[in-house]
This record gives structure tokens, C-alpha cells and sequence, in this order.
């Protein structure tokens, strides 16, 4: 093969979205040569498609508020399979790295003593869950991941760091000590292919929701920092975990904010009863959104679905008047007259549970470094590599996220990263060689695709996919149906192995960064169904018929999928927060 | 239903051609124009543009679509298509890199030419800054920029002077940062706006409103910078 470029840096982020950004500000600032890489310009990633807010105990609405209220909340969210110590770490230093934003210009809404305005959300108490409904959740209207992204981009304008956008990573350099050493990726514009070398590589890919039919996810969260870890053959955590949002607008997927119902609206069936008051008598419509999305199934399998089909619910808006909609959720306005084509001043909305977004994600230590399991099991650090944000499993959100954790998580863990990196790199942390076939090994699939003279077509193989895991790995789950989808999933493995890529042209050629994606799509979806027939219990978003309960004795852990030999182990739950009690399981009840 | 696609690949093309390709579309459902392109691209790969959230928040897929400029994924093609036909075009002015694709380097230049960042020189309290709900609306209109890049591309003295017009979506992110109470560089903002051509090459003619996928005004922030700037020279 012809020599490559190359291009070397302290460290190199991957994805330019919340968590990247946060974390390249953090590196370009200790004055270290960064990179950032993102297939997309960085605004464009999808943390600017996050509407309600951002959680954090900021003390404004409720001048008693206190971040273990915040942990408690996120624990129980979690059904207690959130490591304790992570999720200890993102509520207690919540609030500096909200306030940083603030100074950063982030442009809040505001109370009238002028300070950030807070939303209840859902899954969110006072006191321990016995003071009644909390909150918590700094908003910027119903733009608040627009207006975070947007500010970290800016931000980052005067920080420093290189900024390689339009630029595809394609996949891992592993050398033979199974250190991490950069990565191989395709300068879009030009189809030049250059191998990025960096003493430490943070994934900070996002999510994966286009493994789903029906998502609220952009058409390019492919999971593709998840894609690349399991082909070099580190293992993902809690990766059956997958949440389904419970208002993406019926048809087209597109989310409307849980801040909806933070604000006063609520769902309704066909009779128009507000059916959450069944289901979960005190949160109501502001339980788990594991809670709201099963009982809106239910309502829908048990003949009380709204429209002619009877296959969605309605979120019901107008009682909260003009004024309140105008001011605190424009944006839903927006969206709900173009692809709802409904007017919720006037109208409900036709809303269904749509996938939204990844739990699992490749484990890490609290400060981003990624882990591996050794022989005997115990947690070892994968040297060079780091992820955070979606594509990560630090682990905070456990079986089920609360809304609003997820931008909290991005810029904590994000910053975290970039902190812990600073400081191995100040300690030395020598730069690590790669190999000719080092080189050769992570190029080997790019090869693959540009060579091939015929076969299948990426766009009908990844429909597939998609509908397979609708079908076999949506809300409720049984075995019967799983092990279907996994023979399924068998056969699409050997059928994209042999896919065709037509179009072999250099120009921003976009064919070929979707066959890419189609081959990380695969190993996420692949990932998922294999850990989801193991865990044979429900708890959080993982609901099986056929196994109803959830069972602390054999299940109260991390699942952790190795991809070479497809085995799924154990990893223990933290439960050793340093500064609070510990908080032990209990029922889950909103 | 006709689809007339700009198309253009460098490496092979010598100059760029309106290609035609047909498309049977769902009965009673009208497509966004984004879902046609998804269409043509599984009939034809090598069709290039740029794409991403399809709910019009990141900015990705501005194109030109039978001549207006705007956002593929929530323009209804009903919207655009005359009598059965629609023609796609790369957002106009700017150099193409592949079909549907621009270059938007002078477009980005031009943005991080105003400082589109919050300048404070007072050492940040504990907690937040405080500013009222008053303050805090004077950025209504004008945080929501989502940089697609429309209103720019359809500004005639953008296409003169890309190198030395701030355009109008630089023009109000510089507003944004003029207008936010917390920001204390507005002096020197107006400094680096106050030459001939930065803000005083728009001719007021709106195509820029006219466009904006998101609503916004940019003529009306131009005018506000303006008399700012006037009020300073008195």
C-alpha cells in the first residue's frame, strides 16, 4: 500500500458534538495539540437536536435543592445498575460545569430574579423522593442542546484546538501491545486517506439510534466510536439498553420534548382519559420514560390507540394556553405544524415511543479512560483510549437515563476526559508506535469496501437491519423473537461482508461513508441482540415477557459483550460512592 | 414526478450538468424534499449532499430548490414543485465540491470574523451570571442560528464581496454578542464592524429574511449594528 499521511497529536477526539467539544476546550486550554475529528461541521452533530434541558441541582427554582436529591433520582432511574461512584461525581460537580457554560454564554432562560430558569422532568424528586416533584432542569427554551452545542463550538473558536471537520474516522490503529494509537480517517472533501496519530484517543461518538426503523436519532448516529471499539475487539457494557423515547411524533420519529410534560401537557387515549394516572399514580406522565413508553404500548396493543389504526396516542398541549407555548416551547410549536401537521395550541399531537438513545456504550473509569476485563475478570485500562457521552458507559444512566442527564453527562465527562488526559500527558505518557500491518489491520475494511465488484446494496441491507431490530428488540421482548432476530442478524453479517459499493470516486463521496456506517451500524445491532437474549430478566428499558421481573440475585450488574468470541460477562455494579451513603436497590415505584 | 439534479464530480466531470432522474412518488403523502433526495440516492449513489437531523435543527442539507434556498428536510416538496417539476441546486456562490455540496469555508470565515463568542473581562462569579428575563429576550431572534448558510448564499453583495461582506448570518451572530447584557467587548465590536464593507455593503434588499428556514431577520440586526455604529460616530 502507498505510503500514508500522516498527522500527529497529544490527543485526538473523535466526534464534535457535546462531549468532544467540551473535552477538546478542556485539552486546547492546557495548551496540548488537540484534534478534534467529526464527519459533520461540529454543529451539525446531534447534541443540537436536545430540546428540555439539562439536569443539574443548580439551586434555582428550589433554593434547597441538592445534588444527592439529583443522585437519588438518577440512581433509581438507573433500577440501580448505574455505577454509583460515576453518577456521584456528574450530580456533585453538575453545577460547576453548568455555571461554565453559563460564563461561556450559553443563553438560558432566565427566572425573574434573573437567575437560569429550571423545568421539572421527569424521574425527579426533593428530598429522597418524599418532597413531591422537583425542578431541575436548566432550559434555553426548548433549544437547550442547540444552544450548548452552538456554545461550545464558539467557545471553542477562541480555544485553539485543530478542527478537522468533514473528516471520517474509519477505524482504530491497535498495535500490538493492544495499545490504542490513533486512528485512520478519510478527509472527506478530497476521499485522502491519513492516519491521525495520537497519544490518547477519545471516542466521542454519540449513539447509534439508526439500528431502529423508527428513531428520533439524526440519520448519522451510527454508532461508529462504538463500531470501532468492537472491531478491535474491546468489549461494550449494558449495551441492551436502549430507551424509547415516549413522544417521537407518530410516522416521521422526530422528538418532542419530555419538557412538554414537564410543563403541565399530558397523554391521552382514545377515550381521551389520561391514562398515566393508571400507571404511575403519583409522577403520573413524569414517571421513568421506561414507564411511560411500556404503558403507552399497552394502551396501543389494548385497543385504547388514537387514529385509524389505532397505533399512537395523543400528548395533549393546549390547556397550557398560547402564551406558555409560544414562550417556553417554540421549537415544538415548529416541528409539530411541519411534520405532525398539527397545531398544539389547538391540537394534540400523535406521539408513539421512538427509539432515542444508547445506555450501553463502551465502559470507562469516571475519568474516561476505557476498560477491558483481564482473565480473571478484573477491570483493566485499555491504554490510549478514552470515550465519553453517548458512546461511553461511565456507567450513570444504567438501565434507563432520565431526561435531561444525558447533555450533563456530555460536558462532565467530557471535561473529565480532557482533565485526565492533560494530566497523563504531563506525566509522560510516552507516544506509542504503530506497525506497517498496525496500519495495514485498520485500513483492511476500507480495502475491503473498495474493492468490491458486486453484491447486495447498502441501502436495502441496512432497511434490514433496521426492521429487524424493530421487530426483535423494540419495547417488549421475548426470547422467541430475539433469537429470530439473531439468526437474522447472522445472515446480514455474511450478506454486508459481501456488499457492493459502487461508487469508488474520491469528491465527498458519501456512498462510501454510508457503507461505512453500515458496517458499524451491524456490530451495534449485532452487540444489542446478543446481550438482550442473555439478560434474562427486565429492568429499566430492558422489558422481556418472558421474563417479568427483575432479578437482583443474578442480574444486579454490567452486562459486558465481548465481540470476539460473542460472550456475554458480568461486571459489578458500583456501590461505593465516596462522600454519600451508598443507595441500595429497592422497588421502583414513581 | 421530474427531478432535475445539478450534478458534478470533479475528477471526472469537466464542467457541471442539470441531470434528470424520475421518481414515482407515495400517493397522498407529500415527501419533504429531503426524502426525495434519499429516493434518487438509492436509485443512483454517487448523488452527493449533505445531510443529517432531517427536523431542520443542524443546518446540514441548505440547497436551492427551484431557486429558493432552504432546508431539504422540512421544505414539502408540494412547496417547491411547479407543475411537476423541481430543479436542486448547491446553495448559489459558492465554489461546489460535488453535486449538491458546497464549499463553505468564506461563509465560516466570515462568522468567526465577528468573535462569535462571549467576551467578558469582569472574573466570572461562583454561580451563573445574572440577567432578567427582559435582557435575556433581546436575544430572541437571534441565538437560534442554525448556520445552513441560506440567507448568505442568497445575498447578492455576499456573491460580490464574500471576502470583505460579513454577510448576514455573521452580521447576526455579530448582533447576537452586541445584544447580550453580559458581553463587554460591544465597543470594540463595532470597531472591527465600522469599515465600508463588513456590514455596510447590505443594500437592505431582505433576500436573506425571505429565506431564513428558521424565521430570523438578519436585515433587522443589520439595522440595529447600523445605528449603533451611527450613534457611536456622533
Amino acid at each position: 500500500m502507498a505510503a500514508l499521511r500522516k498527522m500527529e497529536f497529544d490527543g485526538l477526539i473523535v466526534g464534535g458534538g457535546g462531549a468532544g467539544l467540551r473535552a477538546a476546550l478542556e485539552l486546547a486550554q492546557s495548551g496540548l495539540k488537540a484534534a478534534v475529528i467529526s464527519k459533520v461541521f461540529p454543529t451539525r452533530s446531534h447534541t443540537v437536536s436536545a430540546q428540555g434541558g439539562i439536569t443539574c441541582a443548580i439551586a434555582s427554582e428550589d433554593p434547597e435543592d441538592d445534588w444527592r436529591w439529583h443522585m437519588y433520582d438518577t440512581v433509581k432511574g438507573s433500577d440501580y445498575i448505574g455505577d454509583q461512584d460515576a453518577i456521584e461525581y456528574m450530580c456533585s460537580e453538575g453545577p460547576q460545569a453548568v455555571f461554565e457554560l453559563e460564563h461561556m454564554g450559553l443563553p438560558f432562560s432566565r427566572t425573574e430574579s434573573g437567575r437560569i430558569y429550571q423545568r421539572p422532568f421527569g424521574g425527579q424528586s426533593k428530598d429522597y423522593g418524599k418532597g413531591g416533584q422537583a425542578a431541575r432542569t436548566c432550559a434555553a427554551a426548548d433549544r437547550t442542546g442547540h444552544a450548548l452545542l452552538h456554545t461550545l463550538y464558539q467557545a471553542n473558536v477562541k480555544g485553539g484546538a485543530t478542527f478537522l471537520n468533514e473528516w471520517f474516522a474509519v477505524d482504530l490503529v491497535k498495535n500490538q501491545d493492544g495499545a490504542v494509537t490513533g486512528v485512520i480517517a478519510i478527509e472527506i472533501e478530497t476521499g485522502n486517506v491519513v492516519h491521525v496519530a495520537s497519544r490518547a484517543t477519545v471516542l466521542a461518538t454519540g449513539g447509534a439510534g439508526r439500528i431502529y426503523a423508527s428513531t428520533t436519532n439524526a440519520l448519522m448516529n451510527t454508532g461508529d466510536g462504538v463500531g470501532m471499539a468492537l472491531r478491535a475487539g474491546f468489549p461494550v457494557q449494558d449495551i441492551e439498553m436502549w430507551q424509547f423515547h415516549p413522544t417521537g411524533i407518530a410516522d416521521a420519529g422526530v422528538l418532542v420534548t419530555e419538557g412538554c410534560r414537564g410543563e403541565g401537557g399530558y397523554l391521552i387515549n382514545k377515550d381521551g382519559e389520561r391514562f398515566m394516572e393508571r400507571y404511575a399514580p403519583t409522577a403520573k406522565d413524569l414517571a421513568g420514560r421506561d414507564v411511560v413508553a411500556r404503558s403507552m404500548i399497552i394502551e396501543i396493543l389494548e385497543g385504547r390507540g388514537c387514529g385509524e389504526a389505532g397505533d399512537h396516542v395523543l400528548l395533549k398541549l393546549d390547556h397550557l394556553g398560547e402564551a406558555v407555548l409560544n414562550s417556553r416551547l417554540p421549537g415544538i410549536l415548529e416541528l409539530s405544524r411541519t411534520f405532525a401537521h398539527v397545531d398544539p395550541v389547538r391540537q394534540p399531537i400523535p406521539v408513539v415511543p421512538t427509539c432515542h438513545y444508547m445506555m450501553g456504550g463502551i465502559p470507562t473509569q469516571v475519568r474516561g479512560q476505557a476498560l477491558t476485563q483481564d482473565d480473571t475478570g478484573q477491570d483493566q485500562a485499555i491504554e490510549g483510549l478514552y470515550a465519553a457521552g453517548e458512546a461511553a458507559c461511565v456507567s450513570v444512566h444504567g438501565a434507563n437515563r432520565l431526561g435531561g442527564n444525558s447533555l450533563l453527562d456530555l460536558i462532565v465527562f467530557g471535561r473529565a476526559a480532557g482533565l485526565h488526559i492533560e494530566q497523563a500527558v504531563r506525566q509522560g505518557i510516552s507516544r506509542r508506535d504503530a506497525s506497517e500491518s498496525d496500519l495495514e489491520a485498520a485500513r483492511a475494511r476500507l480495502a475491503r469496501w473498495n474493492d468490491s465488484t458486486s453484491g447486495e446494496s447498502v441501502a436495502a441491507l441496512k432497511r434490514e437491519l433496521q426492521n429487524t431490530m424493530q421487530a426483535s428488540f423494540g419495547v417488549f421482548r421475548t426470547e422467541e423473537h430475539m433469537r429470530k432476530g439473531i439468526e437474522t442478524l447472522k445472515g446480514l453479517r455474511d450478506r454486508i461482508g459481501n456488499a457492493h459499493l459502487p461508487d469508488k470516486s474520491n469528491a465527498f463521496n458519501t456512498a462510501r461513508l454510508e457503507a461505512l456506517e453500515l458496517d458499524n451500524l451491524l456490530e451495534v445491532a449485532y452487540a444489542t441482540a446478543i446481550a438482550a437474549e442473555a439478560r434474562r430478566e427486565s429492568r429499566g428499558a430492558h422489558a422481556r415477557e418472558d421474563h417479568q421481573q427483575r432479578d437482583d440475585k443474578n442480574w444486579l450488574c454490567h452486562s459486558l459483550y465481548f465481540p470476539d468470541d460473542e460472550r456475554v460477562a458480568k461486571r459489578a455494579v458500583n456501590f461505593q460512592p465516596a462522600t454519600v451513603p451508598v443507595l441500595e436497590p429497592m422497588e421502583r415505584k414513581y | 414526478m421530474q427531478v432535475s439534479v445539478y450534478r458534478y464530480d470533479p475528477d471526472v466531470d469537466e464542467a457541471p450538468e442539470m441531470r434528470d432522474m424520475s421518481l414515482e412518488l407515495p400517493e397522498g403523502k407529500d415527501l419533504m424534499v429531503l426524502d426525495l433526495l434519499e429516493r434518487l440516492k438509492e436509485q443512483d449513489p454517487s448523488l452527493s449532499y449533505r445531510r443529517s437531523c432531517r427536523e431542520g435543527v443542524c443546518g446540514s442539507d441548505g440547497i436551492n430548490m427551484n431557486g429558493l434556498n432552504g432546508l431539504a428536510c422540512i421544505t414539502p416538496v408540494s412547496q417547491v414543485a411547479k407543475r411537476g417539476k423541481l430543479a436542486l441546486r448547491p446553495l448559489p456562490g459558492l465554489p461546489v465540491v460535488r453535486d449538491l455540496v458546497v464549499d463553505m469555508s468564506q461563509f465560516f470565515d466570515q462568522f468567526e470574523k465577528v468573535r462569535p463568542y462571549l467576551i467578558n473581562d469582569q472574573p466570572p462569579p461562583a454561580q451563573e451570571r445574572l440577567q432578567s428575563p427582559e435582557e435575556r429576550a433581546e436575544l430572541d431572534g437571534l441565538y437560534e442560528c442554525i448556520l445552513c448558510g441560506c440567507c448568505s448564499t442568497a445575498c447578492p453583495s455576499f456573491w460580490w464581496n464574500p471576502d470583505k461582506f460579513v454577510g448576514p448570518a455573521g452580521l447576526l451572530q455579530a448582533y447576537r454578542f452586541l445584544a447580550d447584557s453580559r458581553d463587554t467587548a460591544g465597543a470594540e465590536r463595532l470597531r472591527d464592524l465600522e469599515d465600508p464593507f463588513s456590514v455596510f455593503r447590505c443594500r437592505g434588499i431582505m433576500n436573506c429574511v425571505n429565506v431564513c428556514p428558521k424565521g430570523l431577520n438578519p436585515t433587522q440586526a443589520i439595522g440595529k449594528i447600523r445605528g449603533l455604529l451611527v450613534r457611536q460616530g456622533t
